[in-house]
């Protein structure tokens, strides 16, 4: 029998990017908020034997322990879906601060188009761009009106950067960019001999010490080259555990709970009432009771436990009806890998932002009409800092072992550099997210079903992208560029990106969308979703400072919410 | 086989260029191997240092097997691990730094028994995209596959692995790359992957873990380890040419 606890203001399930913004913000109110995180706490301290390429990058330390949670795959819905028994495609966090702690730091915001998606592609391409199947919709929010939430979450994490022309910005970044280096000097003249715009990455790697408007101090970033599927040790890259979670802290109004997973979402008459959770360390059930409930756990998470516990309508791809669980995207990576023969460069050193891009080859920045696609992608040449298991590069035709590979692996470690696209993703109608009818996690709960497989939308985009990135290799000099091979059906195995979104998308209308653009929910108004499972569709870029703005805007929807009752819209 | 391969002259092309021995010494932190043992004794002398006084190599005592019961299973392994990391002009072999001891550590742990992966039934043949879905764990899947090589080895060839030459060695590791042979209850590819997968860590690998021993794994790729800043190497059109060093050295601190 769980123990039900004192009522409180507001409770976060799952405690990183998300849940440490709607923590701070409501906590300054002087609003109650319990923090429940199912994994343990973590700080600086925790990262003394950081710099170990095979506990993290290669064995997941920091991550989610799939032996008690996972999801199930299937590539279509005529596919028996099968539990995803390895990490690989997409890395889930777990711990305090969530993936938050291991992100690269690349604090890109979505662009103007992305928000008006679908009415800016019928106004200038007409209806017949949006093919069959593409689920494509607003979002109920420009870009204008989130712009200052944008630029507040870029304040806190005091992100560095230069202007990218077509990001309008009210400000400029809190901090200059990151250094220059032979590589990305290579790929910002290449970029110009090209007619693009480069721009260095905007970074959560910062280029210079800086105290946030909360009072918190970020360090200066040391390029160790340990980002990626790593904490910092020295507090330079900005991460919810020097930030917004001591922030909440100070004023001793949050309470802060790890290893509490929680297993349901309590509800009745349309209201949330609460949240059960599990101390996984004794075992023991507990009823958190709370005003406003906001789930702030993954993409997967948050739609899952709307799924378990029956709140709002689950999406069915046959009849169309239904917004949980739909709407679920990803990314292409499109790109080339440039081979040199007479130079060596310092790609083991760097940081996990330290790189150049380019947009012109993103949203519609560039012209649709004779495209057998929309949208696109930003492409970035990185110096993030190689590491030798996971980087033997070796040209075409080399075998995978033996005296070739080893001789030319070890060659071309230092003698090879490419581009990358983090190609769009748009929601498709076989695409989605609902619950397996066969396999459960560690406490019984039924785990989420992916069903999601590669459109001709993003094979056409990705062979796009690829090419464009060819030429672009071989600006930068390379003796030899290889092409990213054609995009085949989605595979679960080889890591590609953790750019999952939807399941619990944004709209303006409770017909299309699970919540509005407070990120409240239209079937619940006291419970809130907040994060990337709230996009309507995936943008080429990283997704978490367009994350970070809407969690600003969710708290500020949960505090006036405190206030006056009812829809924010 | 491991005893034939263990000698440590750096006296190879591409090695020498790269090791911090022709530069008069290893800056500190450096070991080989012995870390799982000496790592929370304070003051253990380093291999290093003993190799810089006389050339003599300190006793190793984490050369032993954890998991492997059988001393051929073991040699076999290791063969393995040399045919896809040979030794060569640029230096060292997968055997000489140490991989199979580095796997099989790693098959008696964590990895091994697949601790932190999803292995509630059913278990069912799902498509290549769905990932692993075998029942086996790791160490099984290893165990089960060094029994098909011997066996293999004997009924094509009539002779144990270890005594064929390396084209036939290569053949027989081809045929299991290329899922030619049955392997029970996994993908018959699944095995060699997990092989060369393995093969890599243990070459490259922190030589905390037993493997990449003396770091040479890293020197032979020009990669320096662990370091602790770049800030002010990282704008340089120099190469970077500097000893490696491990996790050790946060240890000697």
């Amino acid at each position: 029998m769980a123990e039900e606890l004192e009522k409180v203001d507001v409770v976060t399930v799952g405690v990183g990017w998300t849940g440490g913004i709607i923590a701070a913000e409501c906590a300054k109110e002087g609003m109650s908020v319990v923090g429940l995180e199912r994994g343990k706490g973590r700080s600086i301290d925790d990262y003394y034997m950081i710099h170990d390429e095979l506990r993290y990058a290669i064995r997941y330390d920091l991550m989610q322990d799939v032996s008690k949670e996972t999801i199930s795959f299937r590539n279509a819905p005529d596919q028996r879906a099968l539990p995803m028994r390895q990490m690989g495609s997409f890395l889930l966090g777990q711990g305090l601060g969530g993936a938050g702690v291991h992100w690269n730091g690349q604090t890109h915001r979505f662009l103007p188009y992305d928000f008006e998606i679908r009415s800016q592609t019928i106004d200038k391409y007409g209806e017949g761009k949006i093919k069959d199947g593409m689920m494509l919709q607003d979002w109920g929010i420009t870009y204008d009106e989130l712009e200052p939430y944008f630029d507040h979450f870029e304040k806190i994490c005091g992100i560095s950067g230069e202007e990218n022309p077509y990001s309008p910005r009210s400000n400029p970044y809190p901090t200059p960019p990151m250094k220059d280096t032979p590589v990305t000097d290579r790929a910002r003249q290449a970029a110009e001999n090209l007619n693009l715009k480069p721009f260095k990455t905007p970074s959560a790697n910062l280029s210079e010490q800086y105290e946030n408007p909360d009072g918190k101090t970020i360090n200066a970033c040391q390029y160790c080259a340990f980002c990626e599927r790593f904490g910092c040790e020295y507090g330079a890259k900005t991460d919810p555990t020097i930030t917004v979670i001591p922030t909440a802290q100070e004023t001793g109004n949050y309470e802060l709970r790890t290893h509490s997973n929680v297993v349901e979402v309590l509800h009745q008459d349309g209201r949330a009432t609460g949240v059960r959770y599990v101390d996984v360390l004794s075992g023991k059930e507990y009823i958190q009771p709370a005003e406003v409930v906001v789930l702030t756990s993954y993409v997967m998470n948050n739609t899952k436990l709307l799924l378990v516990s029956d709140i709002g309508t689950p999406y069915n791809p046959e009849t169309g009806r239904g917004n949980v669980g739909k709407n679920y995207c990803y990314q292409i990576n499109a790109g080339s890998t440039g081979f040199f023969e007479e130079e060596q460069f310092n790609t083991f050193m760097g940081a996990g932002s330290l790189g150049i891009c380019v947009d012109d080859y993103n949203g519609d920045n560039f012209d649709h009409a004779d495209l057998d696609f929309v949208h696109g992608g930003v492409g970035s040449v990185t110096q993030t800092g190689q590491r030798p298991i996971n980087t033997n590069p070796v040209p075409p035709g080399t075998p995978s072992w033996g005296r070739e590979f080893k001789e030319k692996s070890i060659h071309y470690f230092t003698r090879h550099l490419g581009i990358g696209f983090q190609g769009a993703s748009m929601p498709y109608r076989y695409n989605y997210l609902d619950l397996d009818p066969t396999y459960k996690d560690a406490y019984g709960v039924p785990l989420l079903r992916m069903t999601y497989n590669f459109t001709d939308q993003d094979k056409n985009l990705h062979k796009y992208l690829s090419q464009r990135a060819t030429e672009f290799v071989k600006e930068m000099g390379a003796d030899v560029a290889t092409e990213a091979e054609e995009l085949g059906d989605y595979n679960i195995v080889p890591y590609q990106t953790t750019h999952n979104t939807g399941g619990t998308p944004m709209g303006d209308n409770p017909d299309n969308s699970t919540v509005n653009n407070y990120s409240q929910m239209w079937e619940a108004e006291n419970l809130f979703v907040v994060g990337a499972s709230t996009f309507a569709h995936n943008s080429g870029y990283n997704p978490t400072g367009t994350v970070g703005a809407l969690a600003y805007r969710a708290a500020e929807g949960i505090i006036r919410y405190s206030k006056e009752g009812g829809s924010l819209v | 086989m491991a005893e034939e391969s263990t000698d440590n002259k750096m006296s190879r092309r591409q090695f020498l260029k790269n090791s911090g021995y022709v530069a008069g010494g290893v800056v500190g932190g450096g070991i080989i191997g012995g870390l799982v043992t000496n790592q929370f004794q304070s003051g253990a002398p380093t291999q290093d240092q003993s190799q810089q006084e006389g050339g003599q190599a300190t006793q190793d005592f984490s050369r032993a097997l954890t998991y492997f019961s059988r001393r051929e299973d073991f040699d076999v392994l290791s063969q393995m691990t040399e045919l896809i990391y040979p030794s060569d002009d640029n230096g060292p072999g997968a055997i000489e730094l140490g991989a199979a001891f580095y796997i099989d550590k790693q098959l008696s742990g964590a990895w091994g028994h697949n601790a932190r992966e999803y292995m509630q039934g059913p278990f069912h043949e799902g498509e290549p995209t769905q990932g692993y879905q075998s029942r086996l764990k790791r160490h099984e899947l290893i165990f089960q596959g060094i029994q098909k090589v011997k066996q293999y080895s004997q009924s094509n060839y009539d002779a144990s692995f270890l005594d064929l030459e390396e084209e036939q060695q290569i053949e027989i590791l081809t045929a299991f790359e290329n899922g030619e042979v049955e392997i029970d209850g996994a993908p018959n590819e699944q095995f060699f992957a997990l092989i060369r997968a393995a093969t890599l860590e243990g070459v490259y690998a922190d030589p905390l873990y037993g493997g990449n021993r003396n770091m040479d794994g890293w020197r032979m790729k020009e990669y320096p380890g662990n370091k602790m800043s770049y800030i002010n190497e990282i704008d340089s059109g120099e190469f970077y040419d500097e000893e490696p060093s491990s996790l050790n050295a946060h240890m000697d601190q």
